[in-house]
């Protein structure tokens, strides 16, 4: 039986998706993000093997607290890396009625992203840059990666939540922004929410605790109401084109 | 009373008949509300003021002229004119009772500790003429018993002090008037007959002193100028009479937990007529509310310091339980629930009353985000179970102190404070030695015979639990008859007289033991059957330190294989204390509850094998072990949810739950949705109680630093919520090692 790698879980997310969410943190992910904050599940070896049936009992203990909104969301890491394993564990947790987001780069295993997105309620996008120099520059990698995915999304009939990572000094400027809402416009239809994340400065003792070089060491954190202007600044954006349409 | 519905409750002593028959269910929102009338303002300031004094000099004045006693004190006023309800417990608020019969020591030394002095004659009077419960207890005392005390392993008897956790039914005054329950406890006592042996012997003095207790009641009543001979006629003289009946008992009695019962919907019914009446208006409905909450925040007893300190404050547990439901599934949330929740604001936020929301999946959604709101402003409810009570305690019971439900006048408690399970554990493990008590020539001191002290050099569980389970054994018969003696003495040397004889006269007993340490025991035993756990033994071969190789799975993570030692462990000894038979045939029940005396119970207990060091705190209650909750705060609340009510912690199960804002979602709106979802969701799967705090670690690190800042912040603690500056600072920084819970 498929088994998967989680390297960790949070029974009570209320950030991550609609409603109160237990997140299976998936071990690992090709992306190095410089101001990745778990950096402790980048490795694909370690965390904890789940199966199927492991995962779905222990989701089914949460049930009383999802009510109408909440659910079960797969972060990580990288969940689409474990595509097999989370096309099962959302068929099982679909079959029990459960609400289920992803939350991703839209880098992955491409031959499940069909399968796995005819199933999941809601995508949580996380959307590192929009232009490919700078895309290879914060993530390390091509972002060619994400193109299938891109293009699995177009059919795609659930919610979609898009996220954005501000760090000082890298796309806090309008010109940035508006690349950015660029990008996603095309998924107005199904767009319910935008999120511009301030930079923060929680996660540097894990880079400590792993004895690694924290490669915005020297990067303040991101001023939470800038981020929220800019996060105004693309709703509103939105508002005007489905008004237009 | 000719405007009220008929029924049943007009043949006979039956308030509940007349809630249900009467009272209005409220399913709106909190709109209708009005703020603070200006005289209510007035006298609360006046209030507050004193009670900044007392904090500041410790006390304000202790009454040496008198004992205690329903009408032994002058009628007391702290702003005449503005004080729409009346009555101090002494001739002046705040001034404080001597009440000798649960132990005169215990008087002695806080006179001494407060500089105050008894009339010598008062003194040599009452010592010559008079035994106290605490002579009575320790002249049936077996050295075992004193042994067990001394040890810690036994802790907070009441075997020195008033035992508390009885609820008048108070309503009764307000309803039927005195000249009515003085005739049917007439009838009762003519109607007692049998054979003349203890029991009936027993009950027939007793009601006799209720009696006079009654009439007593009423003269002083009579002394305020307010005649309760008659049912009240309207809703000022309902919450007059009601806590006319309180007081009675608070002057009589220094019970460690006075509580104050279930209340809101029984004055619903009269404000509900005086409002439909055109008597009153709404502003003047809460007015009556916020006065009686300004009295039940002025209720004194005199205690030591050190009380104090182990309490944080001088805790009373004023308890009024809040909402709920009623058998025939209407809510009992009426318009007064919300009123009685308002002088939160109206007044300050403060830890007395202790707000007690009985929840129901079933309750008004607007009531349930009303709640929600109010626990994350003022940090001073607490949330119980009601659809876990209500099937076995009908739907008229209240709280007494933190979480022990009782049908209201129709039951009572035997308070037992709690044992130290993981000192049992080390017990089991050291041959009935104890781990940190010494003789006077350095001997461990033995307590109990025939256990083996293990020398194996890593532990075995079989091995460990066998010898656990014989030391389980052993104390469960130890406490039993300890409680027999205690309460055998309260009754003959205490009696509460007054709170009594608003019960029915053949009423229903519990008794109440306790737990402390299920997290640490569970943990620990996990740790002996999944890691591995070498002893480290001093000369005597008394197992003072643990080393622990390998990771083992901690209760708080929803992890069954640990959660489940948690509930065989408070099974296992619920049944052995029901193979012992029980003083006055009281049922017994079983509570998983610290109050903050967590704290203490570390400091008495050695190293444990989990890892905890000598003197470090326990976890409150029934809470996991500090910081050991790794997988959120839901995880954490289901390993809570898994230990057993019905008929084995019958007495109740608290956890207190602490997040951070921030973590409860982005604006207000969704962190009262989900709030409202976490306590239906944990309720739902059988849990018991919550105490929610919605706090940041750093404003309390700021309220330690600038306590002035912050003269009213509260929050939960264990069953009940304390003034955050009146922390002694070790019971401070055990708050801020408590997992506060985040969300990734």
């Amino acid at each position: 039986m498929v088994k998967g790698r989680i390297h960790s879980i949070e029974t009570m997310g209320l950030h991550d998706g609609p409603g109160i969410r237990t997140v299976f943190f998936m071990q690992g992910c090709p992306l190095r993000c410089k101001y990745c904050h778990n950096p402790d599940a980048l490795s694909f070896k370690g965390g904890k093997e789940y199966t199927v049936s492991d995962l779905l009992a222990f989701a089914k203990r949460y049930k009383a607290y999802y009510k109408s909104n909440g659910g079960v969301t797969f972060s990580g890491g990288e969940a689409l890396m474990q595509g097999e394993f989370l096309l099962e564990a959302t068929k099982a947790l679909k079959a029990e009625g459960i609400h289920v987001a992803i939350d991703t780069s839209g880098v992955g295993q491409s031959s499940y992203f069909e399968s796995i997105l005819k199933l999941v309620d809601m995508v949580i996008m996380d959307v590192k840059h929009f232009n490919k120099q700078d895309y290879k520059d914060i993530t390390g990698l091509s972002m060619k990666r994400t193109d299938a995915f891109n293009d699995a999304l177009r059919h795609f009939e659930g919610k979609l939540w898009v996220r954005h990572v501000m760090v000082p000094g890298f796309t806090d400027n309008e010109a940035s922004m508006d690349a950015f809402f660029n990008n996603i416009s095309h998924w107005h239809k199904i767009i319910e929410k935008v999120e511009i994340l301030p930079y923060h400065k929680l996660g540097v003792d894990k880079y400590y605790q792993l004895d690694l070089e924290d490669p915005l060491k020297d990067v303040e954190a991101m001023d939470p109401s800038i981020a929220k202007d800019y996060e105004l600044y693309i709703m509103n954006k939105l508002k005007g084109l489905k008004i237009a349409v | 009373m000719d405007k009220f519905k008929t029924g049943e409750w007009q043949n006979r002593i039956d308030v509940r008949d007349f809630i249900q028959v009467n009272y209005t269910p409220y399913e709106g929102d909190e709109n209708f509300l009005t703020p603070i009338t200006e005289r209510t303002k007035d006298l609360w300031d006046k209030a507050e003021a004193l009670i900044h004094e007392e904090i500041k000099k410790g006390i304000i004045d202790i009454d040496t002229t008198v004992f205690s006693g329903i009408n032994k004190f002058a009628p007391g006023y702290l702003d005449k004119a503005n004080e729409l309800i009346v009555g101090y417990q002494t001739d002046s608020p705040l001034k404080r009772i001597m009440n000798p019969y649960g132990g005169f020591r215990m008087v002695e030394n806080s006179l001494k500790a407060y500089g105050y002095e008894m009339d010598e004659v008062m003194k040599s009077e009452f010592v010559s003429n008079r035994k106290t419960h605490n002579e009575g207890v320790f002249d049936a005392y077996t050295d075992e018993m004193k042994l067990a005390r001394s040890a810690g392993l036994l802790t907070g008897l009441p075997d020195a002090y008033g035992r508390g956790r009885i609820i008048g039914d108070y309503r009764r005054i307000a309803l039927y008037g005195m000249d009515y329950l003085l005739k049917e406890k007439k009838k009762d006592l003519k109607e007692l007959n049998g054979d003349a042996l203890d029991d009936i012997i027993r009950l027939r003095e007793e009601i006799s002193s209720q009696i006079r207790a009654l009439s007593e009641i009423k003269e002083m009543a009579l002394s305020y100028d307010i005649d309760i001979s008659k049912p009240a006629k309207n809703a000022h003289e309902a919450v007059q009479f009601l806590y006319l009946g309180y007081l009675a008992a608070i002057k009589e009695n220094n019970g460690a937990a006075m509580s104050f019962g279930r209340n809101t919907a029984f004055l619903d019914v009269f404000i509900e007529k005086d409002l439909s009446e055109g008597l009153i208006t709404e502003s003047e409905a809460q007015e009556l509310i916020d006065q009686l909450v300004i009295k039940l925040r002025m209720v004194r007893h005199l205690r030591t310091p050190e009380y104090n300190d182990l309490f944080a404050g001088d805790p009373n547990w004023v308890t009024e339980a809040i909402g709920g439901m009623s058998n025939d599934g209407r809510t009992q949330v009426t318009k007064t629930a919300y009123r009685f929740l308002h002088t939160l604001k109206n007044l300050s936020p403060a830890p007395e009353p202790n707000m007690t929301v009985l929840w129901s999946e079933a309750l008004p959604q607007n009531f349930k985000d009303y709640c929600a709101k109010m626990s994350m402003v003022t940090g001073a409810i607490q949330y119980e179970n009601d659809d876990l009570m209500r099937p076995l305690y009908g739907d008229d019971y209240g709280i007494a102190c933190c979480v022990s439900a009782m049908g209201i006048g129709k039951q009572m408690q035997f308070f037992g404070a709690r044992t130290n399970l993981a000192k049992g554990l080390l017990y089991a493990i050291n041959g009935g030695e104890d781990e940190l008590k010494v003789n006077k020539s350095g001997q461990h001191i033995h307590v109990f015979d025939g256990i083996e002290k293990n020398t194996d050099e890593y532990l075995d569980f079989e091995s460990v639990m066998t010898n656990y389970d014989l030391v389980l054994e052993k104390l469960a018969k130890l406490y039993v008859d300890t409680m027999n003696t205690i309460h055998y003495m309260h009754d003959k040397y205490a009696y509460e007289a007054g709170q009594m004889a608003l019960h029915d006269s053949m009423v229903e007993r519990t008794m109440a033991f306790g737990v402390a340490g299920v997290s640490l025991v569970a943990d620990s035993l996990s740790a002996i059957k999944y890691a591995k756990v070498k002893p480290i033994r001093n000369e005597q071969g008394i197992a003072v330190d643990f080393e622990i190789t390998g990771d083992f799975p901690k209760f708080g993570n929803d992890d069954d294989r640990v959660d489940q030692i948690a509930v065989d462990l408070v099974t296992k000894f619920s049944n052995e204390l029901k193979k012992h038979p029980t003083y006055r045939n009281a049922i017994h029940t079983l509570s998983v509850l610290t109050i903050t005396s967590n704290v203490v119970y570390g400091k008495k207990t050695g190293s444990t094998p989990d890892g905890r060091k000598v003197g470090q705190p326990f976890a409150p209650g029934a809470n996991p072990m500090h910081g050991r909750d790794q997988m959120g705060a839901l995880a954490s609340l289901n390993s809570v949810a898994k230990l057993p009510y019905e008929s084995i912690c019958q007495d109740g199960i608290s956890n207190t739950f602490s997040i951070v804002p921030e973590a409860l979602g982005k604006g207000d709106n969704d962190r009262v949705e989900n709030l409202v979802s976490i306590l239906d969701g944990y309720f739902t799967q059988g849990a018991f109680h919550l105490n929610v705090n919605v706090l940041n670690r750093a404003l309390l690190e700021d309220a330690i630093a600038n306590p002035e800042k912050y003269p009213t912040l509260t929050i939960r603690v264990s069953g009940y919520a304390v003034h955050f500056n009146r922390l002694t600072d070790e019971q401070k920084r055990e708050v801020m090692m408590r997992t506060f819970h985040r969300s990734a």
